[in-house]
């Protein structure tokens, strides 16, 4: 993988003057929901493994992940709850990767799953634990709180959740894949609207620059270091909300430590939907994500937007 | 004798104006989230939340523009279990008016099909939606069955009387 095999965002600032690319892998399984509305656990959980060997160039599931994951460290999983039931993170996902961290020498003690409160996490089917470490814990930023400083960058001034700034030594975020009527796609650096305490102040302009202001919040670039986006299903019109007569099934998992490149690939994904169903490109309708150009920027480089220097392997 | 059926007409007249006075004023505050049973299958599973306009956002994030551009004055959920199977959330959003509920609902939607609620109303697959003077609702069934349609609309009838 050569520079992208360390997580850190030296590697990603690298990238255009040593020729790397930044890798994200889509990877997909067209039998992923079988005839129900919820995806088969089994295949979720093969469909990780998959993108994570695609992603580190290593098949065994186990020690792909012990690549990707510092020593003895309490690895936060960051989920969106906020569509309700009907359009969010996935259990059946946020499950495979605690196995497989588990599995790969992480104690369930060591692994939280997060997001803003108890409603949200519930939402994603998840069960509140703040205490019992011998188990997954689960808890939001309604137990935790926040930081009583503010941090500010650009035109974010925000408190962070003490789950990520003091609770997690790494974060893996967990987008789920939605149109968004104002920012135009909610995905990687989106999800981070749900680490603070007063996301609404940040939605002006189509929430551009504030997306990428606030993922050059240092705590949030450095921390949030991998993203395994669900787009296992989706809404592409109506978003962030759940409309279900928008809702599609891309049965897809989206891999990548370059966030903006990740949210490209998304978008990218998303146009693709929605030209496929007669809709107008997120531009003609007003509302592209242009936070992904603005985080790819000289001042932000919080990653790559360029095609060309986008590894993107579909699997 | 005159006089007093003068007093007996002013009084119930009164009486009259009082009484629907009365039911005006309980039918404004009254609670537009039918208990369970009181519609057949439909279980209430969770509290009634209420979000003022400036609070929306914690429900909606930034899908509450829209509705605070539009004049929302509050909106309150609840969510519901058909026959301990289907979920469902009703979101009531109060306006400022009806022109206020009238905006949120938009044009339409592609595939709806129209149903005889409040002023306006739509049902689609697993969702049923209408406005009633300031009134805004949507009813969202998280998945697809053969008789949701059906007992979505039942739901929905029961909301629109209590508005």
């Amino acid at each position: 993988m050569g520079s992208q095999s360390k997580l850190g965002l030296s590697a990603v600032f690298d990238q255009h003057t040593n020729g790397a690319k930044s890798r994200v892998v889509v990877a997909r399984d067209t039998a992923l929901h079988g005839s129900t509305s919820q995806p088969d656990e089994k295949r979720v959980l093969h469909l990780l493994d998959r993108a994570m060997a695609s992603y580190t160039g290593r098949n065994v599931p186990i020690e792909a992940w012990k690549h990707l994951l510092p020593q003895g460290k309490v690895i936060g999983l960051k989920v969106n709850g906020l569509g309700g039931k009907g359009i969010s993170t996935h259990a059946a996902l946020v499950w495979a990767i605690c196995e497989r961290l588990q599995q790969a020498g992480v104690p369930a003690g060591n692994i939280v799953v997060w997001d803003r409160n108890a409603r949200d996490l519930q939402a994603c089917g998840m069960t509140i634990n703040t205490s019992d470490r011998s188990k997954v814990r689960c808890f939001g930023s309604d137990v935790a709180g926040y930081e009583d400083h503010e941090e500010t960058w650009g035109t974010a001034r925000i408190r962070l959740s003490k789950l990520l700034t003091r609770e997690c030594d790494m974060v893996i975020n967990l987008p789920i894949l939605k149109d968004h009527d104002q920012a135009g796609l909610t995905f990687s650096m989106k999800n981070m609207y749900g680490v603070i305490d007063k996301p609404f102040l940040l939605h002006a302009n189509g929430c551009n620059p504030s997306v990428a202001d606030l993922n050059c919040i240092p705590a949030i670039r450095e921390k949030v270091s991998l993203t395994i986006g669900d787009a296992i299903s989706s809404v592409y019109q109506g978003g962030p909300g759940f409309h279900p007569e928008c809702l599609w099934f891309p049965n897809a998992l989206i891999v990548g430590e370059d966030r903006v490149a990740v949210d490209h690939t998304a978008w990218q994904i998303l146009e693709s939907k929605r030209a496929e169903v007669g809709l107008s490109t997120l531009e003609a309708a007003g509302r592209a994500p242009r936070y992904i150009a603005t985080a790819a920027d000289a001042n932000h480089k919080l990653g790559v937007n360029d095609p060309r220097h986008i590894n993107l392997k579909e699997i | 004798m005159k006089n007093l059926s003068r007093w007996y007409v002013a009084v119930v007249l009164i009486t009259l104006a009082t009484f629907v006075a009365g039911t005006g004023c309980k039918k404004k505050g009254a609670d537009p989230f039918p208990k369970s049973n009181a519609v057949a299958g439909w279980e209430k599973t969770d509290e009634t939340r209420v979000f003022a306009a400036k609070d929306l956002w914690q429900y909606i994030d930034g899908d509450a523009e829209q509705y605070v551009a539009a004049g929302v004055v509050n909106a309150a959920t609840s969510d519901y279990k058909y026959q301990g199977q289907l979920e469902a959330v009703v979101d009531v959003f109060t306006m400022a008016d009806a022109g206020g509920a009238a905006k949120v609902m938009g044009a339409g939607q592609a595939d709806a099909k129209s149903v005889q609620l409040g002023d306006a109303g739509v049902q689609q697959a697993q969702s049923v939606i209408f406005r009633k003077g300031p009134h805004y609702v949507r009813i969202v069934a998280y998945e697809a069955t053969p008789d949701g349609p059906q007992a979505l609309l039942a739901l929905a009838k029961a909301v629109e009387v209590k508005l």
